[in-house]
């Protein structure tokens, strides 16, 4: 028992440090979905049966075997405000679609948010896991872990020859969706990107904007995911993410370094305009934003900035969204007044690095 | 700039559409992005992966003239839920989890342009997988003992029998 809370602490210092290759990897994250046996799935359930649903499994996570991670809370989503939910949408903590669509939606939140378990998303259970840097190994280990506590308690909707059964006929098998969320900025100014892209979609994983899908990448920033769950074991699906985001990595690395042999003054001016622009400007716009933070991340790494540290800058894509400034500068504010205070967050965050 | 749809609010959303190499323009307000239901990261009405399955899904019917064998698929129907194939094609989504078995006949095709497979190899429940490991190893026995039938070969056939019957006395229960 105590050995696993000592990994929970070791694996928040990991948080704090960035984890693995983070000069490139942003985080990893490992999601299963699972049912329960006998009752409709939400997009059927009444609300008595999504009411049902909440009540087999929010008592499992306040259970002895779950204190091994640390402590949880749930949150009902009918009991949040449009903003709360908005935040934890830009967190990553919980899915557009739970936000938005569900009935009888809840999500069940550790203390340092690495563990988010939706219910009554699009299946009756999804186990979310994420770690910083790449970490998808350690990420399908603990999420794995939180998916046997479950199936301790509850029945899952199993079947012998198709696995676990999902909503989605594309989450049907292990429900797993592994997904690392990568900056490859050297990629896209080089027109490299489209090629490497289209490679990983020929090895059965696929690539999707930040905000999962149908989001488009900004900032850079993508986020690769299988694509496949049936006919293939997890740690099959698990060892072929890590290796292709090995090589994009090793990709990534090579352009960079080029980029800085080849035309140093130019992406060095580059950087250093984003640096000013973002210390100074006074409407901010969040696709602009996104792009010159990605400028001072690449600058970071490549030495050509001694600041601000990585974590500010992760802080910062999240910050820049719309529902946090909202929550940080009040609540009703128009498209021009975010731009606003957008442009006035970041010049009070960066220029007191300066 | 101004909305180029109703010209009265500020435009907040500008994004660039290319269909089949043609590039089109929007610089819209939100009230009217919403209105046209036009394809917004984030907004109701985009195109989804269910749209997307659908569209998988309907390539069964989509010759001319349906045949009979298409027009029972047509037919099928959960008796759990109550989802109809026709329903699960258009939404792309199972309603329940005996859905699967309903519409089994449909699935293979559909599993194999999707994941490149049928079955599933992966974890296993704990306590519903000890029951299927039971589950296969009886039927692998049962097997043995059929040949062993055929063969002759009746003491060995008699001690498989003996451990088939021990093996389903012992099988976890659900």
């Amino acid at each position: 028992m105590s050995s696993l809370r000592f990994t929970e602490q070791a694996l928040s210092e990991w948080m704090r440090c960035g984890g693995s290759h983070s000069e490139i990897v942003i985080s990893s994250r490992m999601r299963i979905a699972r049912n329960l046996e006998h009752l409709p799935f939400p997009l059927l359930a009444s609300a008595e049966q999504s009411e049902e649903v909440l009540e087999q499994l929010a008592p499992v996570f306040q259970g002895e075997a779950a204190a091994n991670f640390g402590s949880f809370q749930l949150l009902k989503l009918d009991e949040l405000d449009e903003l709360d939910k908005k935040v934890l949408v830009e967190k990553h903590l919980i899915s557009p679609n739970l936000a938005n669509d569900s009935r009888g939606g809840a999500v069940i939140l550790n203390e340092d948010e690495s563990v988010s378990i939706m219910i009554n998303e699009e299946d009756h259970l999804r186990i979310q896991c994420l770690f910083p840097g790449l970490q998808v190994r350690e990420a399908w280990v603990r999420a794995t872990a939180i998916d046997d506590i479950f199936e301790g308690s509850v029945n899952y909707a199993f079947d012998d020859r198709r696995g676990y059964l999902t909503s989605c006929p594309t989450n049907v098998g292990t429900g797993l969706r592994a997904s690392v969320m990568v900056h490859l900025p050297a990629l896209v100014m080089t027109h490299q990107i489209n090629r490497i892209l289209s490679a990983v979609n020929q090895v059965g994983l696929t690539v999707r904007g930040i905000y999962g899908e149908g989001s488009e990448a900004v900032g850079n920033i993508f986020q690769i995911s299988n694509q496949i769950t049936l006919g293939q074991t997890e740690n099959e699906i698990i060892e072929n993410l890590h290796s292709v985001v090995t090589q994009i990595i090793e990709h990534e690395r090579n352009a960079r370094e080029r980029l800085l042999a080849d035309s140093a003054l130019r992406i060095t001016d580059r950087i250093k305009r984003s640096y000013g622009i973002l210390s100074y400007a006074a409407v901010m716009e969040l696709k602009e934003s996104a792009q010159r933070l990605s400028d001072l991340r690449l600058g970071v790494d490549l030495g050509i900035l001694e600041g601000p540290p990585i974590s500010v800058l992760n802080e910062l894509n999240v910050k820049t969204q719309p529902g946090f400034l909202q929550k940080m500068f009040g609540d009703e504010m128009t498209a021009t007044e975010c731009d606003m205070y957008r442009a006035k967050l970041l010049r009070e965050t960066l220029g007191s690095q300066h | 700039m101004l909305c180029q749809e109703c010209g009265v609010k500020p435009a907040t959303l500008h994004f660039t559409k290319i269909v089949n190499g043609e590039k089109t323009e929007f610089h819209i307000c939100e009230s009217c992005a919403r209105e046209k239901g036009e394809l917004i990261p984030g907004t109701a009405g985009g195109f989804s992966i269910h749209s997307l399955l659908s569209g998988l899904l309907d390539l069964e019917g989509a010759g001319k003239e349906k045949n009979a064998a298409a027009q029972t698929v047509q037919g099928l129907r959960c008796e759990n839920c109550g989802m109809t194939y026709s329903q699960f094609s258009k939404l792309g989504r199972f309603g329940c989890s005996s859905c699967y078995k309903y519409f089994d006949s449909t699935l293979d095709p559909l599993f194999r342009r999707v994941h490149g497979s049928t079955a599933h190899v992966g974890k296993l429940p704990k306590r519903a997988g000890a029951q299927i490991m039971c589950k296969r190893k009886i039927d692998e026995l049962k097997q043995e003992l059929q040949q062993s039938i055929a063969d002759e070969e009746f003491e060995t056939a008699a001690e498989l029998r003996d451990q088939i019957r021990k093996l389903e006395k012992e099988m976890p229960q659900e």
